[in-house]
């Protein structure tokens, strides 16, 4: 991956008013406690010696998912030029995850960002291909103009944070 | 008659309402998208690529349809979920109450009641819209919910939508505040979006996770897969899919597309399209019944097993499949009948964006209350109101479409809207019973069409027969048609507003005044005068020259410019000849455009067979058909290619030119600009270009003229003067007519001088600014 493809999906970001943290695999644990607000909800990381802080709940309620002010999951993959994340619904709860919570926290590893919109076409229809059947691509915040001006937070997050892994 | 004339009362009647009523929030939403999309269309450089892929994508699976349908049915069974096609809505909506009723009882009741309601939550859905579903359900003892804010507003309030994207856009935030104040008396009343939006999320978010049943709609559905792709901003579209254990997924049968892969232009387009954003918030792409857990809100067990190492990866399966029922409903309603139907197939193309409304200037005063039918509304609304809901709905606001064609450009997958709007007005003229007065106009009338067409349209679609007519008899035809008697008669039998101006004939015609001038010989002796420098239009259209660099001219006397606004005609000979070009000025037959706009296509395919036949030696002998009026153009560009065989229409099309562009051209190959009439280097002028002229692409060359001839043209962002044609002239349509001309003249009022490039452009703005406004061409032609 490019410099030029992680700077890209940086500005798209900014313009969709999302926040960002670039981090090496070593400090994620860092970065990924400071971009929570608790209580958390999360879906457990599919990336070598990268793992959720123990204070999310990766098996909540019902309950813990209307209480929680953040999910937290991992994306399949991201396109820069829109600043869009691909969201997989699995077993492990991306989907209500990602969307129930005031906030949302993407993981996403720096190999897994392509440029545009046709990269990441040829990414869903290999994972199509092998076996993946639900995915949300998902850019900026929940968004309405139908209570007479822009508003975001409607049914999905009000606020998205991105964090990259540049070295995975 | 007096029937007629009472409907154009009622109509008129109504669209004031909406104009005063609903007008003002119509007008700021849609022009803002339409304003948006044109903004992000530009900036898009793969945009034509992608409206022609999609386009193909679309006439591919319309043509596979019964195929796709067999391929949707096996995929969605083997993922586990059923596959019900509905013939109509009736069918449609007694599947889906039974899918519910069944979903709720199996459900345990909850403990302080004895039995809960079968209750459903949806997210936007136009299709459910044209079934009525919501009235279906609610009869059959369910509660429905919509979940999109704006369907929400308007199932609170009871209205219709009035946008296809938009339901709720005619209402303004205050309306909205003081709906929902009313209905939910909050302690303290609402007052800003934001605490509008948050009441909302927390009511709809409680409905949502009581729901038996999740119903969306599909923007498409994938063949292959199974896949229903929703897009939406809210989030709402994703709850209602995957909340509750059952999803019923509601689609027309056009909705599906073959495979994954050919989502990616309708992901690119429809958001850009729609709102002028580069995507949506949420494109989901879902294969139900899917893995992801369903919420019960009433258990306390965890959503989704533990797994305690924390490196456990969401696709590692480590339970067995949730309990999930998926239901996918496609929707033939007349849908299958279009798709054998030549002139309505298109209309099975549409992704319903919304983009044709927001183009469109009479939507952008009236909105989808006027300019709509039972359910869709906007240009493409004839179509499909014509396909589903029948002829009769689609006829009642058919005659706000002027033609004007800014749509043309907007629609994602290139349909060509106008036309379907003059197909279906042909084919309501024909279905009308013959009245008692047809006789009256049938000696009259040229024309090609049957008995029981209204009058006013014959009257219109025969303008060029009037204004022979008129033009012979002037000026006592202009004295007879300025008093009050024969206003208040025209008025009656052919519902010319009296409060319009009419046009004022001129007793000596272009083609009279340029004979009486000694012909073409005449011409050929100024053109070769010194100081004409020749030019080349066709090198600079990058043509090939056919007959070398010395071209001559075929000037069209277009109705107006030879019966009416005669100068502008002799300013553009006086032009050619200036830069070198000789002129022949012929008596030619009318274009068609006039019948066209009135729906009447046989008299219009007669015209343009008649006119090509009067032309085709002087094009076959190279000459140039050079057009002032630029909906005459147009027909040739565009309509032609419906009228006349392939090579004909090829032949006119390539060989035919609006005038600025022609001398454009010319100046840009050598011809000499300072032989016109040049401004004082950046003299500022407000220019208000044609509809369908831009359509063309054709503003640009006269900004360009005007620029090189020592002017700063500034031109207009409305798309359309209102007048188009005949429709300003309407009793029904005047006031339309005139709430949207004046946005142009707000527009263009500041400006010392104003320029237009159509006549009724021009004797809008006239009237609304009451000075004149000339062609271009007046400006910049050399004096006598």
């Amino acid at each position: 991956m490019t410099l030029d493809t992680v700077s890209r999906f940086e500005r798209a970001l900014e313009a969709l008013e999302v926040s960002f943290t670039l981090t090496l695999a070593s400090d994620a644990s860092e970065a990924i406690e400071a971009a929570l607000e608790p209580p958390v909800v999360g879906v457990p990381l599919p990336f070598d010696d990268v793992s959720l802080p123990a204070t999310v709940e990766t098996a909540p309620t019902s309950a813990d998912l209307v209480g929680a002010q953040t999910g937290i999951t991992p994306v399949r993959f991201a396109i820069a030029a829109s600043g869009t994340v691909a969201i997989e619904s699995t077993t492990a709860g991306e989907e209500p995850f990602s969307l129930y919570p005031e906030r949302h926290v993407a993981v996403v590893a720096e190999s897994d960002v392509v440029p545009d919109l046709g990269a990441g076409f040829d990414r869903l229809e290999r994972a199509f291909a092998a076996g993946d059947d639900s995915v949300v691509f998902a850019t900026g915040r929940s968004a309405t103009a139908d209570m007479g001006g822009l508003v975001h937070g409607v049914h999905g997050p009000g606020e998205v944070h991105v964090v990259l892994l540049e070295d995975r | 008659m007096a029937d007629r004339t009472d409907d154009r009362s009622q109509t008129a009647a109504r669209l004031r309402h909406l104009l005063s009523t609903e007008g003002e929030a119509i007008y700021a939403n849609a022009s803002t998208l339409n304003n948006r999309r044109a903004a992000t269309y530009a900036a898009t450089d793969t945009l034509e690529d992608r409206r022609a892929t999609a386009r193909a994508i679309k006439e591919d699976a319309i043509e596979r349809l019964p195929e796709l349908l067999e391929t949707v049915r096996e995929a969605v069974e083997s993922n586990g979920g059923t596959v019900y096609l509905a013939d109509d809505a009736a069918d449609a909506n007694r599947y889906v109450a039974d899918v519910v009723v069944d979903s709720a009882a199996r459900e345990p009741a909850d403990d302080d009641t004895a039995v809960d309601a079968p209750s459903v939550v949806k997210s936007k859905s136009m299709t459910t819209e044209e079934i009525d579903l919501n009235d279906a359900l609610e009869r059959e003892g369910i509660t429905v919910t919509e979940t999109d804010l704006g369907e929400w507003v308007l199932q609170i309030a009871d209205e219709s939508p009035s946008h296809i994207v938009g339901p709720a856009m005619h209402l303004s935030r205050k309306e909205i505040a003081d709906l929902l104040t009313e209905a939910f008396d909050p302690d303290e009343r609402f007052e800003t979006p934001e605490a509008l939006t948050r009441f909302a999320r927390d009511h709809l978010g409680e409905r949502i996770r009581e729901a038996d049943v999740g119903i969306t709609g599909a923007n498409f559905v994938v063949a292959e897969t199974g896949t229903i792709a929703l897009v939406t901003n809210e989030g709402n579209a994703r709850k209602c899919a995957v909340t509750p254990d059952t999803h019923v997924a509601i689609a027309g049968v056009e909705k599906l597309v073959p495979s994954i892969s050919d989502l990616e232009p309708f992901v690119d387009l429809i958001a850009k399209s729609a709102t002028g954003q580069s995507i949506a918030q949420y494109v989901t792409m879902l294969t139900p019944p899917t893995d992801s857990p369903t919420i019960d809100f009433d258990a306390d067990e965890p959503i989704v097993p533990d797994s305690s190492d924390g490196k456990e990866t969401g696709s590692a399966r480590a339970t067995g499949t949730t309990d999930r029922d998926f239901h996918l409903v496609l929707l033939d309603n007349g849908r299958m009948a279009m798709r054998e139907d030549d002139q309505l197939r298109e209309t099975l193309y549409c992704i319903r964006c919304g983009a044709c409304s927001n183009s469109c200037v009479n939507f952008q005063s009236v909105g989808g209350h006027g300019f709509g039918g039972e359910t869709y509304s906007g240009g493409i609304a004839t179509g499909w109101e014509a396909g589903v809901h029948g002829q009769e709905s689609a006829a009642e606001f058919n005659d706000l479409c002027t033609g004007c064609s800014r749509c043309v450009e907007a629609c994602p997958v290139e349909i060509d809207i106008p036309w379907i709007n003059t197909v279906v007005r042909d084919r309501h003229n024909r279905g009308a019973d013959p009245a008692a007065a047809d006789f009256l106009v049938d000696g009259l009338t040229p024309d090609a069409e049957t008995g029981g067409l209204d009058l006013g349209k014959r009257f219109f679609g025969n303008v060029g027969t009037v204004a022979r007519l008129a033009s012979a008899t002037a000026p006592v035809s202009n004295w007879l048609v300025g008093s009050t008697p024969v206003r208040a008669m025209l008025e009656q039998a052919l519902g010319i507003d009296r409060r319009r101006d009419l046009p004022t004939f001129q007793r000596e015609t272009l083609v009279d005044w340029f004979e009486t001038r000694g012909g073409f010989a005449a011409s050929k002796t100024r053109a070769s005068e010194p100081g004409a420098r020749h030019g080349d239009p066709k090198e600079s259209k990058q043509r090939a020259a056919a007959g070398g660099p010395d071209r001559e001219a075929i000037l069209y006397p277009d109705v107006y410019t030879n019966f009416v606004d005669v100068d502008r005609g002799k300013a553009a000979v006086r032009t050619l000849e200036a830069l070198g070009v000789p002129v022949r000025v012929p008596d030619l037959p009318e274009s068609g455009r006039a019948p066209l706009s009135q729906g009447m296509v046989s008299t219009a395919d007669r015209q343009a067979s008649r006119l090509y036949a009067a032309v085709v030696e002087d094009l076959d002998a190279g000459r140039d058909l050079v057009v002032i009026e630029p909906s005459d153009l147009a027909a040739f560009h565009r309509e032609y290619e419906r009228l006349l065989p392939e090579a004909s229409y090829e032949t006119l099309a390539e060989n035919s030119y609006e005038i600025c562009e022609y001398v454009y051209g010319l100046v840009e190959t050598g011809a000499d600009a300072a032989v016109l009439q040049t401004g004082a280097g950046n003299e500022p002028i407000a220019y208000h270009s044609h509809c369908q002229q831009r359509t063309l692409g054709l503003e640009a060359p006269t900004t360009a003229l005007l620029e090189r001839c020592g002017y700063d043209p500034q031109t207009t962002s409305a798309e359309c003067c209102g007048m188009a044609g005949s429709f300003g002239y309407k009793r029904e349509f005047y006031e339309v007519s005139v709430d949207v001309g004046e946005r142009v003249a707000d527009e263009v009022g500041s400006a010392e001088t104003v320029v237009a490039s159509g006549t009724s452009c021009g004797d809008q703005l006239e009237t609304l600014l009451e000075r004149p406004v000339p062609h271009p061409i007046e400006l910049l032609a050399p004096d006598d």
